[in-house]
């Protein structure tokens, strides 16, 4: 039931997904996700009044874990394929809050 | 080639020991190092030589599993402890697992032999595996041509004889589509069966991991191994299914009566080659079997609802990439936001870039409710219409892909037109069901699949089925270059 | 221009489990960093959450208590937003759908009054880890150790008024949650972190004011001074004619002065929704009755019988009934010497001092209850006045033995008091004796100098007469 074009802030999603984009690439992932959006519109053709949303297909509840400890330490294992860190720290850029 | 015996037959010539698992593993790896399809990303020759030897131990100690010494493929998306693991991606271009994925696990306890890692779509999005950063796969019919997506590499390894066996996940028909480009078979299990621990995540809610081999039965013994319920999965099914156990032992057994297939008319409106499918319901019809048309209505919809929930789930589970603990980290980061910007930016493909980009679009203040929430309800409704049908009948069959292989940068321009290649596949993985796509003939020398879906946690149903099917032709013996699968070990 | 604070905490709880929320890596403080990040806390590739059982168990006590509806079904969200110290780049929250609803707890404030404060909603989530920004020269250390820590977080409703009362509220939710044995109320390690959202209006006023969040504050006199500042801060912008921008500050305790924190967007889109790898947590009621079953007697009603059945002061009885650790101690010396009120003196006064002193909690107390109810009894008894039991108090505390034997101490240092009138009688009589201008001085009418010659018998006997009969063997000597 969408009209108009939809109004995608690039730059503004591109931020929140952590991604850079340069002028000619923003362009044309701009113009990408136009198409993508529009065929994606189609869906508010269907009439959906009174419907429950799905979000599994399986019906069923959370299974509950107990409260054990069962990991042991492998620090040495999981760092072995870390870009950086130094005395058991991961490390990044300095933050500033 | 090796590649070219059944499983069982492999299987058979272990335990009767006219070829040792090192022997069969090296005849393996020799094919594979001729492969011009670029199927393989990683082949780990000296694992799996280890593993070899391994399962000669099991063999020794006579604690063996009718897979053990069995040589497969793994996608490139399971983790495989200290073996490169890079999902088809530049992101984890040199990422060793440091644990083994759970199905990875069951396997190597049965003692089968790892043999490599296969070629992908990146992060297991696309239908062409023309999108992953080790480069497009040819598919073995005519080397031009894509062997389909994302388990393109899997695909192309069985169809090329290179194996018997690879594993591979579908999340809206990356097992099916692929198998039925490459004239294999594929089997999508029910949502839940098959533990995705360790198996990277693109749609959480969608992706199953399944065997691709050369006909059923192949793919029920594999299925026996990988299934069962794993605790470190919230989403794994608890199930008892005797059939299941039953496969290792004693095959698929004949089905017990004859089944009402429903033929779903939205998949056969705009058929291009009517004529493949129609040979199938004859075939099926000769054994008992009754036709039954159905409506499923709410099939158009399905593609927009997967592109919905597929991407606002894969944009969260892509999240995790930031360069910060695994994975490719940019060079002299200036701040936090250079590091994940430059990291992102370098580590992911374009597709990858726009389903994130479509993912946070419709998960973003404004829109949640128009998109995320819209695709939830029509979402229903699909498992609805599929419930519905299954009220009358047993089994649906329909095409698996709407065209063959089509060439290599065909589609790779165009979005949309690749997201179309789903339009059969992507309804049964939106209601969590099982499907399976069997060879069922050619066209212009290229393989075409038919496609069976099953209600939930029945496979049993699919692969009785198709076993009975593949007894009464010979579609899925038929491989490139006039070789033919052998069901018996040639030495 | 009158001003009235408006304030609401939310405060997150760190449930005092064994192991992570989603994950089986255990949460005991201090490890070598990254030593308890298992794969699943790292958010490797493939990694999947499980929903920890007694977590969940932990919430449901707390909605009990606080009288709070318990949602028997509820989601878990992803809550998406990067920072390294959140390795999945989204938190595992309850954003639509929180277990536990609306509740209420009454706070006792300073002048003895009560006021009834809102509590919104109580969710789980998952915590983050911890940044070291001082350790490596340009960059920031990531120590992941703490990520996947179950977290209860508590909202309240913006009821309260003042900054003393925000600290009143923080230091009783503190006390309940120990209390519930669902967190250890350790502040120093973050057991329990609170933001404070402050606006203020003028009085008379229905709307709202604008409000400031601050964040992170983790002790009760920081609480009450980082909103006494916010608050203060608030009021001179708009009395200078200026706006409150929405915004989150960060309170400085050595500047003493909250600021702005650069680094937190106001445009984060937190783009929620249900996350896929969990399914709908369902809890039967039968579950939620066996929490209810296994729920001490909670503070307020255990208050209120201490009171009517015990006969305690509401003072008294607050002060043993909202420490589950001190309100069984007491009750356990009651059992023995069935003196409330005794008991109460020696618990909140001799003992507090002692265990204060020691810096220990009750729970390692030397003296056990059995003991001191026993002490108790010989005051009661007149075997011990006020001073020598004070002295066997001292003793019990130094013997540090659960096994010593409460009337063999008393024998063994030879505490008991003099009751025998024949044995009084005659050194009263020395006393007396001994000063005939002060038995004067009393005879006519000088009460206070019946003290006096109290204390000498007490000289006289090693402090061993019983005062009282000493007091009545004098008057009746007169």
């Amino acid at each position: 039931m969408s009209e108009a074009k939809p109004t995608i802030d690039l730059p503004h999603l591109a931020n929140l997904a952590r991604l850079n984009f340069d002028s000619d690439s923003s362009e044309s992932a701009r113009a990408d996700l136009e198409k993508i959006i529009a065929m994606i519109d189609a869906m508010q053709a269907v009439n959906t009044e009174g419907v429950a949303p799905l979000s599994h297909p399986l019906e069923g509840a959370q299974r509950l874990r107990q409260d054990l400890v069962t990991e042991t330490e492998q620090r040495d294992n999981f760092q072995s394929t870390a870009p950086a860190t130094s005395e058991g720290y991961y490390l990044v850029p300095r933050v500033v809050d | 080639m090796p590649g070219i015996a059944t499983l069982r037959a492999m299987s058979s010539a272990l335990k009767n020991r006219v070829i040792s698992s090192t022997e069969l593993t090296q005849e393996h790896l020799a094919t594979i190092a001729e492969d011009k399809t670029n199927s393989f990303i990683t082949v780990a020759k000296d694992s799996a030589l280890e593993q070899a030897k391994r399962a000669e131990q099991m063999r020794e100690q006579g604690s063996s599993h009718p897979l053990t010494g069995v040589p497969l493929a793994h996608k490139d998306i399971f983790c495989t402890k200290g073996i490169t693991t890079t999902c088809g991606s530049r992101m984890l271009e040199n990422f060793v697992a440091p644990y083994d994925a759970h199905v990875v696990a069951l396997l190597n306890q049965a003692g089968m032999v790892t043999l490599g890692k296969t070629n992908m779509d990146e992060f297991a999005m696309g239908s062409s595996n023309e999108s992953s950063h080790f480069g497009p796969v040819s598919n073995p019919w005519n080397m031009d041509k894509v062997p389909g997506g994302s388990s393109g590499g899997s695909a192309a390894a069985v169809a090329a004889g290179l194996v018997a066996c690879a594993t591979g996940t579908d999340t809206g028909g990356s097992i099916r589509q692929p198998a039925a480009l490459c004239g294999i078979t594929g089997l999508k299990p029910t949502y839940g069966r098959i533990s995705r621990y360790g198996m990277i995540a693109f749609a959480s809610s969608l992706d199953q991991a399944g065997p691709m081999t050369c006909d059923a039965e192949d793919a029920a013994l594999m299925l026996s191994a990988m299934a069962g319920f794993d605790s470190k999965d919230s989403t794994s099914a608890q199930r008892q299914d005797a059939w299941l156990a039953d496969f290792a032992e004693h095959g698929i057994p004949d089905l017990e009566r004859p089944l009402k297939i429903g033929l779903p008319q939205e998949y056969y409106a705009d058929l291009s080659n009517g004529s493949i499918i129609e040979a199938v319901q004859k075939t099926l019809a000769q054994q008992g079997h009754e036709l039954v048309d159905v409506s499923l209505p709410h099939t158009q919809a399905a593609i927009p609802v997967y592109y919905v929930i597929a991407g606002a789930e894969a944009s969260t589970n892509l999240s995790r990439y930031d360069g910060v603990r695994f994975g490719h980290r940019c060079e002299n980061p200036q701040s936090l936001e250079d590091l994940y910007k430059r990291s992102r930016s370098e580590g992911f493909g374009d597709e990858v870039k726009r389903r994130i980009l479509t993912g946070t679009y419709t998960l973003s203040v404004g829109y949640f409710d128009a998109y995320y929430i819209k695709a939830q309800q029509i979402r229903r409704l699909i498992s609805e219409d599929f419930n519905n049908v299954f009220a009358n009948v047993d089994v649906l069959l329909t095409p698996t892909s709407p065209t063959p292989a089509f060439s290599q940068g065909q589609l790779s321009d165009d979005p949309i037109a690749m997201y179309q290649q789903d339009l059969y596949t992507v309804p049964t993985s939106l209601a969590g069901l099982p499907a399976l796509s069997m060879p069922c003939g050619f066209v212009d020398g290229l393989p075409v699949g038919a496609q069976l879906i099953a209600p939930a946690f029945r496979e049993d149903v699919l692969l009785g089925l198709a076993a009975q099917y593949q007894k009464h032709s010979d579609w899925h013996l038929q491989r490139p270059n006039g070789f033919r699968v052998s069901k018996e070990w040639a030495a | 221009m009158s001003w009235e604070a408006v304030i609401g905490l939310e405060i997150h709880v760190q449930l005092a489990t064994q192991s992570k929320i989603f994950s089986g890596a255990a949460t005991t403080y201090g490890a070598e960093p990254n030593a308890q990040a298992c794969a699943v806390d790292l958010g490797l590739p493939g990694v999947l959450p499980v929903l920890n059982e007694t977590a969940v168990e932990m919430a449901v006590k707390f909605g009990l208590a606080i009288g709070a509806e318990i949602n028997l079904h509820s989601i878990f969200d992803r809550k998406n937003y990067f920072y390294p110290d959140l390795p999945k780049g989204y938190q595992i929250s309850q954003f639509a759908t929180p277990i536990v609803g609306q509740g209420e707890i009454k706070l006792d404030l300073a002048d003895g009054s009560q006021r009834v404060i809102g509590i919104t909603r109580a969710h789980l989530e998952e915590d983050a880890g911890k940044s070291v920004h001082d350790l490596f020269p340009g960059q920031t250390g990531i120590d992941l150790n703490r990520t996947g820590t179950p977290l209860l977080e508590v909202v309240s409703e913006p009821d309260l008024r003042s900054a003393s009362e925000a600290a009143e509220y923080f230091r009783q939710m503190h006390s309940l949650v120990k209390y519930l044995g669902i967190c250890d109320g350790n502040l120093a390690e973050g057991s329990m972190r609170c933001d404070a959202n402050v606006s203020v209006r003028p009085h008379g006023q229905e709307a709202f004011g604008e409000r400031t969040e601050i964040k992170n504050i983790n002790s009760f006199r920081f609480v009450e001074r980082a909103i006494e500042l916010e608050i203060e801060r608030q009021i001179d912008v708009l009395e200078a004619g200026g706006t409150i921008h929405r915004e989150t500050r960060l309170f400085d305790a050595d500047a003493d002065e909250t600021r702005s924190m650069r680094s937190k967007e106001l445009s984060e889109d937190y783009r929620y929704f249900p996350d896929p790898d969990l399914l709908p947590l369902h809890i039967s009621s039968a579950f939620v009755q066996a929490v209810r079953d296994s729920l001490p007697e909670l503070p307020d009603a255990r208050c209120q019988r201490y009171q009517e059945a015990m006969g305690l002061s509401a003072y008294d009885a607050a002060s043993l009934s909202n420490d589950l650790d001190r309100a069984e101690f007491f009750e356990a010396v009651v059992s023995v010497c069935n003196n409330p009120k005794l008991s109460a003196n020696w618990l909140n006064g001799e003992l507090s001092a002692y265990l204060n002193n020691a810096d220990l909690e009750i729970a390692a107390s030397p003296v056990t209850a059995g003991q001191l109810g026993q002490l108790i009894q010989r005051i009661d008894d007149e075997t011990l006045s006020s001073k020598t039991a004070k002295e066997l108090f001292k003793a019990l505390w130094t013997q540090a033995d659960t096994e010593s034997n409460v009337d063999a101490l008393i024998e063994q240092l030879g505490l008991k008091q003099m009751n025998d009138d024949g044995e009084l009688s005659a050194i009263v009589s020395g006393v007396l004796e001994a000063n005939p201008d002060q038995v004067a001085e009393l005879k006519s009418g000088k009460d206070k100098v019946l003290g006096f010659l109290v204390g000498q018998v007490m000289k006289a006997t090693g402090g061993k007469a019983n005062p009282k009969q000493v007091n009545e063997l004098i008057r009746k000597s007169l």
